[in-house]
């Protein structure tokens, strides 16, 4: 239970349920048990970050400003939601892995269609000119 | 678990950090060990459906980025005048409270799912339905508003024209999620009501016997919802 005993998150913040057949083969499956605390807190974070990034708009901030606010609230409330209220903190890191990278490399495509979409851009303004 | 298998299917002492994935990995068996197929198979198919909603954030960014005419100002055009005053963005926040809290109920639902805790499991589960429900009913009347003022998928009366379709398109795939899942999660509240995962009573359309595994497996589904809005919020609401 390398994953599971790491997370200092109470002592029978895991066990393991023998409900699979015990052929030696398969795995038992570990289950996911922590204090209702845990995501009383977590719960009442998100509350924080959504009215932290709603005063964001509300305030009217503007450029670079806003655009790193807005970035870091949803990072850390997108964080927030797969880590403890999906688990994925007490997965196996090869789930982990396989879930969260693939798409953290849609990064690729969002800069790609940067580009293309400043082209487009670029040749709108050059053959209709600037807004009707 | 800090363990892994051989092809053979014996269990071999699983070395940390990359090394442990590559083992993990290359065992030729059965890649995530301790996850069961039904979680496992759930992760995959929210992976697909992150794709799905990245390459439609994608596009909106696309389109917004390459019109010459200014983006209307989402800060105004989904302000409601509540006491002769316009406060911005109003009914996007409350939504995003209520999706934010069904996301807390649901995760002590599957926490008590897993005490066998079958009346608060239910309980909780269909008052996530219900927060869900009332997400929807917020999403109709903002629509129902828009659609009213003039916005169309071809055009409106702010901007740029590609406000609309991005909008119908991205909220309306979202809302539709959070539909199935409350159809889903009237359906699961059920069977744990009825107390099928203690009985091992089969499915009706399955006809497998289920687990209470598959609160935490609706759970990851319902969560994702949530996770998607905060995406649809910071990118398309607040941007």
């Amino acid at each position: 239970m390398a994953e599971a005993t790491a997370n200092g998150l109470g002592q029978h913040a895991l066990h393991a349920a023998h409900e699979a057949p015990s052929t030696g083969i398969i795995h038992a499956e570990v289950h996911q048990e922590h204090p209702i605390k845990l995501y009383l807190v977590v719960w009442a974070w998100l509350f924080i970050l959504s009215t932290c990034s709603y005063l964001v708009d509300y305030f009217g901030l503007h450029g670079y400003l806003r655009w790193s606010l807005i970035l870091i609230f949803m990072i850390l409330k997108a964080g927030l939601i797969v880590a403890v209220f999906m688990h994925m903190a007490w997965e196996r890191l090869a789930l982990a892995y396989a879930i969260i990278l693939p798409p953290i490399l849609v990064l690729v495509f969002v800069t790609m269609m940067l580009f293309e979409a400043d082209y487009t851009l670029l040749t709108r303004l050059a053959f209709f000119g600037a807004g009707p | 678990m800090a363990e892994t298998l051989t092809h053979i299917g014996q269990t071999e002492p699983r070395p940390a950090g990359w090394k442990g994935i590559a083992a993990d990995w290359s065992s030729d068996q059965r890649a995530f060990k301790n996850v069961s197929w039904g979680k496992a198979m759930m992760w995959i198919f929210l992976l697909s459906d992150t794709f799905i909603f990245g390459c439609f954030l994608l596009s909106y960014m696309t389109a917004r980025i390459s019109t010459r005419v200014p983006w209307p100002n989402p800060s105004e055009v989904f302000a409601l005048r509540i006491g002769g005053s316009d406060i911005p963005l109003i009914l996007i926040a409350i939504m995003t409270f209520v999706l934010i809290s069904s996301s807390g109920t649901m995760a002590m639902a599957v926490n008590f799912g897993y005490r066998r805790d079958r009346r608060k499991t239910a309980i909780l589960m269909l008052l996530t339905a219900a927060l869900g429900a009332t997400f929807v009913g917020m999403q109709a009347f903002e629509w129902t508003k828009l659609i009213t003022e003039g916005v169309r998928p071809w055009g409106n009366p702010w901007g740029a024209a590609q406000f609309g379709s991005c909008f119908f398109m991205i909220t309306g795939f979202h809302g539709t999620h959070v539909t199935i899942g409350v159809i889903f999660l009237i359906i699961v509240a059920r069977k744990v009501w009825r107390g099928d995962y203690d009985t091992g009573r089969r499915g009706f359309f399955t006809s497998r016997t289920g687990r209470y595994e598959n609160v935490e497996i609706m759970g990851l589904y319902w969560h994702f919802v949530d996770l998607v809005w905060v995406f649809i919020f910071a990118f398309f609401y607040l941007w």
